[in-house]
């Protein structure tokens, strides 16, 4: 029972541990475990190891650079070390890369921060009783459903020079163009496609908050605000920061909004997926994995910092985590009732 | 039990080490071609049988009766039309990739002309012997040369393609000028049409200035068009000059003085197309293409009917048009490649490009087209486009072409939008272009 009680730290490549925590497994079982999973492991060696490796080894290596006195180009790839992400961080092409890694991060914050308020509100609207609720509903989410250059292509006819951004102005701002205009315009554009998710998310958060607490709160004399505040907020935190983190991942790497909206070459809004994808369209694939690899530190690192400072629930296994741990510290608060966690958690382990 | 616990993850550790050595062996496989030079088989244009096409998504909706015309004749060499994205970036990474894999996937590549050098280089299409070709001569001269790298032939020009000034006739008439020839007459024309009650509102010239090839074009255009160049016939940049710069400050006034409108920084083709439809332009360079678009009566067009084209003027005298189009390759790595052969001499005939033309308005790359009758009642704009891509230019024929287009559109949009002085710009081009460039 301790073992099975105990804290699961798997990622999903390391469930077989369970396996381990079971004591009464005789060595068939052991064995049949093991094959049974082998080929999701091979699955997933072959789909998330390998291309991770690849790309590592990759960015290590560099080819097509030199041409010959004929004017071929001199085959096979060399060896180059760390030059690869060496060579990013000086010079002119540092300075491309450190304006993409500040536009990377300016997207994300700004659109995150944006996303989040409006997602809340969407979600607010969307949670509460009136008619037409379901039309509403399905019209938040619809430039959710849209593609994301199926939308870039919307907004792009929207900002183009005689387009209809410019007609309700009254004005000729040129929108692609360098400059804060297409900063806004990305902005927009990824709030208006991606604030319907965060809607979702927190309105389905919403939901399992069970209306005698707001009865409560209302018997106790709260305030709107007071009730959002220290009723609504903490009960849909778990699902609010789960989008949020959803979010942050993918503003990270964007990369068709600004690309199809604004176009490629422009530094006010390239990315480093931007920066990753112009240098393999010239066949720099070394330097190329070096940006992706660097971007998908960068994502790699934010993930685990946010998951440690705010301690969003991700995969699910923070669930039997922080039941387990609540169960004696946290009676105050509105959480599941104690109890259930540590016996679902149980019963998860033992049912494996 | 300790037992069965290390026994599961010896299970596990060794399906997990298995795949790793399947995946090691397959970098070991990338990395064994390595050392193959490729291109052992050049020059050996043999095989017979069935191959495959590759090109962009067929627009013109006439492909499909071009091969199936060879397909009909020859029965058992077959073409297979294999159809890529429509963007040409899609298309390229496509071809590429195939290339790298050295798949005979392909055969016949459809290749945009600035992709030549590109893929000479990289032994991914195979050099051409040009006795094979007997029509070879008889096509416009500067489109063959956009099929050669470093003066041997890779592929074989079968549409073309060149900048056209598309003018108001219905105002110039009205104004009582010709069609200009130089900038300054195009300038002079413009202040006589803007001084009629019809032109207070219209702007003068745009052509393609957003940030993407359409500028590298333009700017190659208005270089080329003041007695400059961008690269040498030598294969060395030089555009630190003061033709060059005259070119750049032809366009540069443009936007300062409004003649060119501001909005034209934002246009590629469709939207200077619909400016210029809307009315809203006396002069705009564009490619043929637009001619009947423009010309449409269905109400699309305000201009249908009223305007007129001419080859593009330049500073003293004609401009030079930069040349666009296809060439059609062979795939180093594929089959049949004396199929491919007659199938390129087949797609590349007078026969076959005058049924094109005759569907499709592509331009075509047979001289004696331009000057057919019939056809020129057809398209009213081929002569002054024979004369435009007769004295066209390519664009820089260099390896890196994807770099260097880049540090163009870097240096022209810089200088177009103010927040780099002409000259500081070309100066910056220059030794930008000297370091991408090994001649």
């Amino acid at each position: 029972m301790s073992a099975s009680a105990a804290p699961v730290k798997a990622g999903p490549g390391k469930q077989t541990t369970k396996a381990d925590r079971v004591t009464s497994f005789n060595e068939g079982t052991g064995r049949l475990a093991a094959t049974l999973l082998s080929p999701t492991l091979i699955v997933l060696v072959l789909v998330v190891v390998y291309p991770i490796i690849a790309a590592l080894r990759e960015s290590l290596y560099t080819s097509g650079d030199r041409v010959d006195a004929d004017g071929f180009i001199v085959q096979g790839s060399q060896f180059v070390g760390l030059d690869n992400f060496t060579a990013i961080f000086s010079g002119e092409v540092g300075d491309r890369f450190w304006n993409a890694f500040y536009n990377t991060t300016f997207f994300t914050v700004t659109c995150v921060v944006l996303e989040t308020i409006l997602g809340m509100a969407m979600a607010m609207v969307m949670h509460k009783a009136f008619k037409g609720r379901s039309v509403v509903r399905a019209a938040i989410l619809v430039p959710w459903a849209i593609p994301t250059v199926v939308s870039a292509l919307l907004w792009k006819w929207i900002f183009q020079a005689d387009g209809a951004a410019n007609a309700l102005l009254g004005q000729q701002i040129l929108w692609s163009t360098e400059g804060w205009q297409s900063v806004l315009s990305v902005i927009i554009a990824d709030t208006w496609k991606t604030a319907p998710f965060i809607g979702l998310l927190v309105l389905a958060g919403l939901q399992t908050i069970p209306d005698e607490v707001y009865e409560a709160a209302k018997v106790d004399g709260a305030s709107p605000f007071n009730t959002f505040i220290r009723i609504t907020l903490p009960l849909v935190k778990p699902a609010l920061l789960v989008a949020v983190l959803f979010r942050i991942l993918d503003t990270l790497r964007i990369f068709d909004l600004p690309f199809v909206l604004v176009g490629a070459n422009k530094s006010s809004v390239e990315t480093l997926s931007i920066l990753a994808y112009l240098e393999s369209n010239q066949n720099r694939y070394g330097p190329a994995a070096a940006y992706a690899t660097l971007l998908f530190i960068y994502v790699a690192v934010t993930a685990f910092v946010f998951v440690k400072l705010l301690g969003a629930d991700v995969l699910g296994d923070a669930v039997q985590k922080k039941k387990g741990k609540k169960n004696g510290k946290s009676k105050n608060k509105l959480d599941a009732p104690p109890g259930v966690g540590p016996a679902a958690a149980a019963g998860g382990g033992g049912g494996f | 039990m300790r037992f069965e616990r290390s026994h599961t993850r010896k299970a596990v550790a060794l399906a997990v080490a298995g795949s790793l050595a399947l995946l090691a062996s397959a970098c070991g496989g990338d990395d064994g071609s390595k050392s193959d030079t490729g291109g052992a088989a050049a020059g050996a244009l043999e095989g017979r049988g069935p191959i495959t096409f590759a090109t962009g998504k067929d627009t013109s909706g006439n492909l499909g009766a071009q091969v199936a015309a060879w397909n009909s004749q020859h029965p058992d060499q077959k073409v297979t039309v294999s159809e890529l994205p429509e963007s040409a970036d899609a298309q390229r990474s496509q071809m590429i990739q195939n290339a790298q894999a050295k798949s005979d996937t392909f055969t016949v590549l459809n290749l945009d002309v600035v992709w030549t050098a590109e893929f000479a280089a990289n032994r991914w299409i195979t050099q051409l012997p040009e006795d094979k070709f007997p029509d070879l001569g008889k096509l416009l001269p500067s489109t063959v040369d956009t099929a050669k790298y470093r003066d041997k032939l890779y592929a074989v020009p079968v549409t073309s393609d060149g900048g056209l000034l598309y003018y108001r006739k219905d105002l110039l008439d009205k104004a009582g000028v010709k069609p200009p020839t130089t900038w300054a007459e195009m300038k002079a024309a413009c202040d006589k049409v803007k001084a009629l009650p019809e032109g207070k509102t219209i702007s003068c010239y745009a052509g393609q200035f957003e940030k993407y090839e359409g500028l590298t074009v333009n700017f190659s255009e208005a270089v080329n068009g003041a007695g400059g160049v961008v690269v040498g016939d030598d294969g060395k940049p030089n555009v630190d000059t003061p033709e060059a710069l005259a070119g750049l400050q032809f366009l540069v006034d443009g936007f300062k003085s409004g003649e060119i409108p501001k909005a034209a920084i934002t246009y590629q083709e469709e939207p200077g197309r619909r400016a210029f439809q809307e009315g809203n332009l006396v002069f705009h360079r564009n490619w043929p293409y637009m001619y009947a678009l423009a010309n449409k009566t269905d109400g699309s067009s305000k201009v249908a009917g009223k305007f007129a084209v001419a080859p593009l003027p330049g500073k003293d005298g004609a401009g030079v048009s930069t040349l666009g189009g296809h060439n059609y390759g062979i795939n180093e790595f594929a089959k049949n490649k004396a199929t491919a052969v007659d199938f390129i001499n087949f797609m590349a005939s007078e026969e076959r490009q005058r049924a094109n033309i005759e569907k499709t308005s592509q331009a075509p790359t047979w001289a004696s087209l331009y000057d057919d009758a019939a056809l020129n009642k057809q398209f009213p704009y081929l002569a002054p486009l024979k004369a435009s891509i007769g004295s066209a230019k390519s664009r820089p024929k260099v390896v890196k072409y994807g770099d260097v287009t880049t540090a163009i559109q870097e240096a022209a949009y810089g200088a177009l939008t103010g927040t780099t002085p002409p000259k500081d710009a070309l100066a910056g081009l220059q030794t930008k272009l000297s370091s991408l460039i090994t001649p």
